[in-house]
């Protein structure tokens, strides 16, 4: 479904899409408090970009460095090209370990690779453990937002669900109550499983260990209590140093949430005794983004979604009105390098307004690659009727003539024309707004006659 | 080829220019660190308080499983630190040292030399954490100056209890992990 | 020996020239009365930002070449309207051998509010306007042009627009909730997405109603065009104004 439609659609429940915009506008604002009481905060902004920069232009060093001192701690490392090999290599992993079911923490690569269905097709039972994660899986959605991944239910959903599938009480709604019989479903969870997938927030190169940021502690839980810790990781989440930690973790949480840092920060060098740790290096299109010098800057992304929360698209529209893995301004500018035709209208899902620029902590450009994709994709998936309409304004816009010409005719027909003849060519204009008044003579006509 | 290969080849295809990595500057707070880190523990949902304190807490709670691991609070423990894991389910308190504790945000860090079993302070149903005045540091530039290229399997920051605010963005304490996170700083 | 007094062009975009002729003759008046020499080149269309935005940048050299003929020479060219100076700035396409004409104007172009405070360096206007005002800050004059901080980042509030009307007596500048959020205008997002549109343009709205304002004032009138749309749709009273309209008023 285009943006447009699937945007009108979840516009169509007023107090619902109202609540939602609401809701994540208050994010934004903590988000926007607590970056000032920092006063580098623009400072740490530049420095975390360029130290981005630093990574994509020497990723491949990085990567090596990375690999060699990860080995060096006792972790076997692995690379997948695409989407269907990092699912091989995970489900290589628990035949070989003779496991059938897992629990995952949020990693939102492996939404990207459709790593759940691919593991319940072989025959894995796979336990999303973060909550809201947990929620949208029983509901078989994908999450809706890269942080808060329930963002769009409302408690009473949550309530009706988990009176379904956790045999809670009818109608108990309390927010407590709902997440506590959430943690004695999952302990159990944790308790069973020998093998636990978490995502990756940092990889460092100059030491080869990773780090897993979560409030829920879910990570922990999982990885801790089984045998084998399976970490699956893009290859932009590379950083070049431990120090450079310092500056990521001051931004990502007062990004994301408006909270001064999650309140675990899990930083894993090597398997504990008896155990392994797995980390699975994935490409899935990244080499090739970053192969285009205008778009190659999203691969800076921390993956905070502040963007989305700022962004007054996304929050009246919802993250499924995107129907890509990760919505909102940061998954417009990254979908139509994955594929161009079927994520074509994303880049128009937005006024360019720029917000989702000045509030991204890496300082990714986001708006104006959101230009640069809206210029490629009229070259390959122009809607033909917008084309023409295009070039006959570029050939009124070139020739003085054509447009005095024009907006001559287009004031009188405003001005003469009953409202139902004109609204009827400009109609998605006249829904809900009333044109202005036509004014009898153009400035320039004004000027001719007052000051020449 | 092997992936591997293939990936890094993709990206050594592709004409970069060289971009320098930054030093980091070593940014400050400069007030009382103490009452700072304090501050910053209770907006995470967490409490401070001094040994006295602790004392009257504990006696008034009525914890059967306790697991206390810093030298000075080992006679708190009620059991011998089982050999697997999974066998801390039923844990209600774990008492354990952290190395430092950062101002800005309340972040303490611990290693596997605080740790007997990783799964310790994300198992226990309370969390109570020991921390020494002396041992603060303002930001986390510090923290990881201070952390430096030490070798540890493992290493964490806690900032507070779990939580979540998956559900309508309610904020509850208590989500998989801790339910709650007590500081004793001394 | 005296100065030469430098040459001012002005640039109207093309739907303020059809639609709101009495902005661009509020900008020329004001201009005017502080003291500049303004000359408006006629044979003027639109300068392509419609078409670069929808994606069609390329389709965009005649309409460019055309600007940099009527405008290059002058010492400054001044436009009521962040956006449509925020597009010669940063989406002029690269044209051969007009390089150098290219980046004399990108350089030598203002938004109004900012040619009167960075290049006039105003800062007493006599004027009198008894009303409480809503500002409008449009995206591209805002995190575009930088014509204010904007909400999002850590730097020291300023505002151009609202430096200039605090200084007209009576005028009380109205703070609005969310004080910078898009009102959905966005050139064909407009049209092509319909709904979400008309949908940001009425909670800007209702944002500057709740704080009983009475007049809703910006920079760029695509903006203001829309919510006023909106707004008379719905036989609201909110009245709508260019600020150059504003200040010119307020100084007779």
């Amino acid at each position: 479904m285009s943006h447009p439609k699937a945007a009108s659609q979840f516009l169509k429940d007023q107090a619902n899409s109202h609540w939602h915009d609401e809701t994540l506008w208050m994010v934004r604002e903590k988000r926007d408090i607590i970056s000032k009481t920092i006063p580098e905060w623009e400072e740490l902004r530049n420095l975390a970009s360029q130290i981005k920069d630093n990574v994509l232009s020497n990723l491949d060093s990085y990567l090596e460095e990375f690999e060699a001192n990860a080995l060096k701690n006792g972790i076997q490392v692995h690379w997948a090209k695409d989407a269907h090999e990092h699912n091989q290599i995970v489900l290589g992993i628990l035949q070989e370990k003779n496991c059938k079911a897992i629990v995952k923490s949020k990693s939102i690569l492996t939404e990207e690779c459709h790593l759940n269905p691919y593991l319940e097709k072989n025959g894995v039972e796979v336990v999303d453990t973060d909550l809201g994660e947990r929620i949208v899986q029983f509901l078989q959605q994908p999450p809706s937002h890269i942080v808060m991944p329930a963002i769009h239910l409302k408690k009473r959903d949550i309530s009706a669900l988990f009176h379904e599938k956790l045999d809670t009480e009818k109608g108990n709604e309390d927010p407590s109550y709902l997440t506590n019989a959430a943690r004695l479903h999952l302990r159990e969870k944790f308790l069973g499983s020998k093998v636990a997938i978490t995502g990756v927030n940092f990889g460092i190169a100059e030491t080869g260990e990773f780090v897993v940021c979560t409030n829920e502690g879910n990570a922990d839980m999982g990885v801790h209590l089984a045998d084998v810790h399976i970490a699956c990781m893009g290859i932009e989440k590379i950083i070049p140093r431990r120090k450079d930690l310092g500056a990521f973790l001051r931004l990502l949480a007062r990004s994301a949430t408006g909270q001064p840092i999650t309140n675990y920060n899990s930083h894993f060098r090597s398997p504990a005794k008896g155990k392994e740790i797995h980390i699975v290096l994935v490409d899935n299109g990244r080499t090739l983004q970053l192969g285009r010098e205008k778009f190659k800057n999203s691969l800076k992304c921390i993956r905070c979604g502040a963007c989305m929360n700022t962004c007054p698209i996304y929050r009246r529209s919802g993250g499924y009105s995107y129907g890509s893995t990760v919505p909102g301004p940061i998954g417009s500018i990254l979908s139509p390098g994955l594929d161009m035709e079927k994520y074509s209208t994303l880049p128009f899902a937005s006024t360019l307004c720029g917000s989702c620029s000045d509030v991204c902590p890496v300082k990714i450009n986001i708006h104006e690659q959101l230009y640069e994709w809206r210029q490629e994709i009229t070259k390959n998936h122009g809607e033909a009727s917008k084309s023409i309409a295009m070039k006959l304004a570029s050939v009124i816009f070139k020739s003085p003539l054509a447009y005095q010409f024009s907006g001559a005719m287009m004031r009188k027909a405003v001005r003469n024309l009953p409202k139902g003849l004109i609204y009827n060519p400009l109609n998605a204009w006249g829904k809900n707004r009333d044109l202005p008044e036509a004014p009898k003579e153009s400035f320039q006509e004004w000027y001719k006659k007052n000051r020449k | 080829m092997s992936s591997r290969e293939d990936i890094l080849n993709s990206i050594r295809g592709i004409q970069r220019e060289k971009k320098p990595l930054p030093d980091l500057p070593d940014y400050r707070l400069g007030d009382d660190l103490v009452d700072l880190f304090t501050r910053a523990i209770l907006a995470n949902k967490g409490e401070v308080m001094n040994r006295e304190e602790f004392e009257i807490w504990l006696s008034s709670s009525d914890f059967q499983q306790i697991v206390s691991i810093p030298e000075s609070f080992q006679s708190y423990s009620t059991q011998e630190l089982p050999e697997d894991p999974h066998q801390l389910d039923n844990l209600q308190l774990a008492i354990l040292e952290a190395q430092f504790g950062v101002a800005e945000n309340g972040a303490m860090w611990m290693d596997d030399s605080q740790l007997p079993h990783r799964v310790l302070p994300f198992i226990t149903e309370h969390l109570v954490l020991v921390l020494s005045k002396q041992k603060l540091v303002d930001t986390m530039h510090q923290a990881y100056e201070r952390i430096g290229d030490e070798h540890s399997g493992f290493g964490l920051f806690v900032a507070g209890p779990s939580k979540t605010a998956d559900i309508e963005q309610s904020l509850v304490v208590g989500a998989h992990g801790a339910k709650s996170l007590r500081v004793v700083l001394i | 020996m005296r100065k030469r007094e430098p040459s001012i062009g002005l640039f109207i975009p093309c739907y303020v020239d059809q639609f709101f002729p009495q902005v661009a003759v509020a900008t020329l008046e004001l201009l005017e009365k502080l003291g500049c020499k303004v000359t408006y080149p006629l044979g003027q269309t639109c300068c392509g930002q419609p078409l670069a935005n929808a994606g069609y940048e390329r389709d965009t050299a005649g309409s460019t070449r055309h600007f940099l003929e009527l405008f290059k020479g002058f010492d400054y060219v001044v436009a009521p309207s962040g956006s449509c100076v925020l597009h010669v700035k940063e989406h002029f396409p690269e044209l051969k051998g007009l390089e150098e004409d290219t980046k004399e104007v990108q350089e030598r172009i203002y938004e109004l509010t900012e040619f009167i405070i960075d290049v006039l360096k105003v800062d007493v206007l006599k004027g009198s306007f008894p009303k409480k005002v809503g500002y409008h800050s449009s995206c591209h004059g805002l995190r575009g042009l930088r014509l204010a901080s904007s909400s999002e980042m850590n730097v020291s509030p300023f505002n151009k627009a609202k430096q200039l009307l605090e200084q007209i007596e009576g005028l009380e500048w109205v703070e609005l909730s969310r004080t910078d959020e898009c009102c959905g205008f966005g050139g064909t997002f407009s049209v092509t997405e319909e709904a979400l549109s008309v949908q940001m343009g009425k909670d800007r709205l209702e944002d500057h109603q709740k704080h009983q304002v009475e007049i809703v004032t910006g920079g760029d009138m695509s903006c203001l065009m829309h919510l006023q749309g909106i707004a008379d749709r719905s036989k609201s009273d909110l009245k709508f104004m260019h600020i150059a309209e504003i200040l010119n008023q307020s100084l007779a």
